[in-house]
């Protein structure tokens, strides 16, 4: 059987991810994904009829135990500082990042 | 007899009495740290040395000052005659995938190795506020992304304290070997897919998944945000008992921590389990294999000795009252790992964009043209191998033209998980269990580097543990057994929403009645010559 994540398909995906391999690293794991695809290919078999709903979590929340919202106030952080000190780059209070890349568009 | 053999309560209680001191625990602790955990975890650490191969390794950053002015504190308030907590004096430790204000919070990657917290989750907080002692954090898979602790970019990884050629499982490898070795008597882990209950089944101790929604996950690094469940490791179910107490309920920094009242949870292990109804299932008394070759998937039976474990507590619990419930169908457990393979990968790809070397962790040192030249040496220098195999995977199953075959498909599957638990703990339906009795995993402890590469084989080491975390039900892992080979085996009990309190019921009655079994006196290996 052809493998479902072809060379082509995983070049795709590393470019969406904005990874980078050695090509010893994207043998072992599009090898890797196409043997969990093949796991994964046993929900197939699985009957799932209209009546079974997609599951986003297990527990179920009711109106007693549904933790409230918060009252939409606002909480001076006590340590900005601390926070910004751990961005690599800041200036005067600010985040700074390199170019952002542009295409022109026609 | 070392004050690290007590148990947790009891040492707290006998600190809170002023009959012991925090800093007499504190120290006790931290000696046997230095005498059996050897280097802690760090990035680039070459080969491993004869005598790495000899010690746990549990450690990544030990807080000895936070722990000493803990201790400190709570003999200084004892004196003055000051109510103190419940953990009073109790040494834990943190998977390091929680943040701890202050303190390196590394998710075990390099892409966090720089990052320090700045502010504290909120079990741990409830935890400190308790009394406990805060010896440090501890080593896990990378990300959590593993059932071995191997994957971790801070090497060594931990070793299992039974059997040092082994694997503590994981991902709370750190966690379970800690307490295991008893450096600590209580360790705070989280379980995803089995992250608590594998290890600690690997490690012969306690380990809880409590029901999703129990514990707030606020400053927990996120994983699988529908699944991660913060839970204890302990050396028995009352000390878990303890723990969860301090740990559980509401908070307004997660939404998804319920408002459920948390029931008594001490007082409630000493009913018993007279006319209980426990229920075993055929569909946990068989595993599922990829076959090394072909890939193709090969149902087998247990191991015998698990199996026995497993029908040896049935009998055990009947003795002490609880009726057992044969043949209860739990026919959807199969599609646990497929669906978690979907799932997770999914949520994992997701919260995994945060880490971007822009607002904290690190950046790459080498030379970019643009922000997204960065992005890209950044990730990829940053993540390991595992964490860039659970992205690929999370973005492929759920990118447009893909989704509807996978990503909702395994979310409908979900739900007929789910329905298998709720069919067998209806209180009008056919079974009735107040808990199911299983193996927690399909094997013991398995050898270092035997597995660790195979991300399908090792997945499949949560088989027995991940349906739960699809259905949400808490479940707990005990010791049940020792190996010929003088491994534990550990025994899973599952109960429906919210229901720990029958988790630790059941759990306490089987300790009780297995106070004397010989079984219990075979020690880890790494305490035998103390």
């Amino acid at each position: 059987m052809m493998d479902e994540i072809t060379t082509e398909l995983f070049e795709h995906l590393v470019e969406l991810a904005a990874f980078a391999f050695n090509p010893e690293e994207a043998e072992y794991l599009r090898r890797e994904l196409n043997q969990q695809l093949k796991a994964v290919r046993q929900l197939e078999a699985v009957p799932l009829d209209e009546s079974i709903p997609p599951a986003s979590h297990g527990v179920t929340y009711n109106s007693e135990t549904k933790p409230e919202l918060r009252e939409d106030v606002w909480e001076p952080c006590d340590n900005p500082d601390e926070i910004l000190g751990q961005a690599p780059q800041v200036e005067d209070g600010y985040i700074v990042v390199p170019d952002i890349p542009h295409t022109k568009l026609d | 007899m070392s004050i690290l053999d007590k148990s947790a309560f009891s040492i707290a209680e006998s600190i809170k009495a002023g009959e012991l001191s925090a800093v007499v625990v504190l120290d006790a602790a931290l000696d046997r740290i230095a005498a059996v955990d050897g280097r802690p975890g760090s990035l680039g650490v070459g080969e491993l040395s004869q005598e790495d191969k000899t010690k746990v390794h549990a450690f990544i950053t030990l807080t000895e000052e936070r722990a000493r002015e803990q201790a400190e504190n709570i003999d200084a308030r004892v004196s003055a005659g000051e109510t103190v907590g419940p953990l009073s004096g109790v040494p834990i430790t943190i998977k390091d995938i929680y943040c701890v204000k202050d303190t390196p919070s590394t998710a075990a990657s390099r892409i966090l190795a720089n990052f320090t917290a700045p502010y504290t989750a909120t079990a741990v907080k409830r935890l400190e506020a308790a009394g406990a002692l805060t010896l440090g954090k501890v080593n896990l898979d990378e990300f959590t992304y593993g059932s071995s602790t191997e994957s971790s970019a801070f090497q060594p990884s931990t070793r299992n304290p039974w059997d040092m050629e082994r694997v503590p499982g994981g991902s709370s490898g750190g966690s379970t070997a800690s307490v295991a070795a008893g450096e600590a008597l209580l360790s705070l882990g989280t379980d995803t897919a089995g992250s608590i209950r594998q290890p600690a089944a690997f490690c012969g101790v306690v380990g809880l998944k409590p029901t999703y929604g129990r514990v707030s996950r606020y400053g927990l690094i996120a994983f699988g945000s529908s699944l991660d469940c913060p839970g204890p490791v302990a050396r028995d179910v009352r000390d878990a008992a303890m723990m969860l107490s301090v740990m559980a309920g509401a908070d307004p920094r997660d939404s998804t921590a319920a408002r459920e009242p948390i029931p008594d949870y001490l007082e409630s292990l000493e009913k018993g389990i007279e006319g209980m109804r426990i229920g075993l299932s055929p569909d946990y008394m068989q595993i599922t294999f990829p076959d090394p070759d072909t890939g193709e998937l090969v149902r087998q039976s247990l191991p015998v000795e698990i199996r026995e474990a497993t029908l040896r507590a049935a009998e055990i619990l009947a003795e002490q009252g609880a009726e057992i419930v044969e043949n209860v169908p739990m026919p959807n457990t199969i599609y646990g790992i497929p669906a978690y393979f979907v799932v997770s990968r999914v949520e994992a790809a997701s919260n995994l964009h945060r880490y971007d070397g822009v607002k904290y962790g690190c950046r790459t040192n080498s030379e970019f043209r643009n922000l997204r030249e960065m992005y890209r040496k950044t990730r990829a220098e940053g993540f390991g191998l595992q964490p860039k195999l659970r992205i690929l995977m999370g973005m492929y199953v759920s990118a447009a033209q893909y989704s509807e075959e996978y990503y909702q498909r395994a979310l409908r599957v979900r739900s007929l998980i789910r329905s298998d638990f709720e069919a067998a703990f209806d209180p009008k339906g056919a079974y009735r269990v107040d808990a199911l009795l299983t193996p927690t995993t399909p094997t013991t402890a398995f050898k270092m580097a035997d597995i660790y590469g195979d991300s399908v084989l090792m997945q499949y080491a949560d088989q027995l543990t991940v349906p739960a975390n699809h259905a949400g039900v808490p479940g707990i892992s005990i010791p049940g057994g020792v190996s010929d080979e003088g491994l534990p085996i550990g025994i899973q009990l599952l109960a429906s929403d919210f229901k720990e309190e029958t988790l630790f019921r059941v759990g306490h009655a089987f300790e009780q009645a297995t106070a004397d079994a010989d079984w219990r006196r075979v020690k880890p290996q790494v305490l035998r010559d103390m």
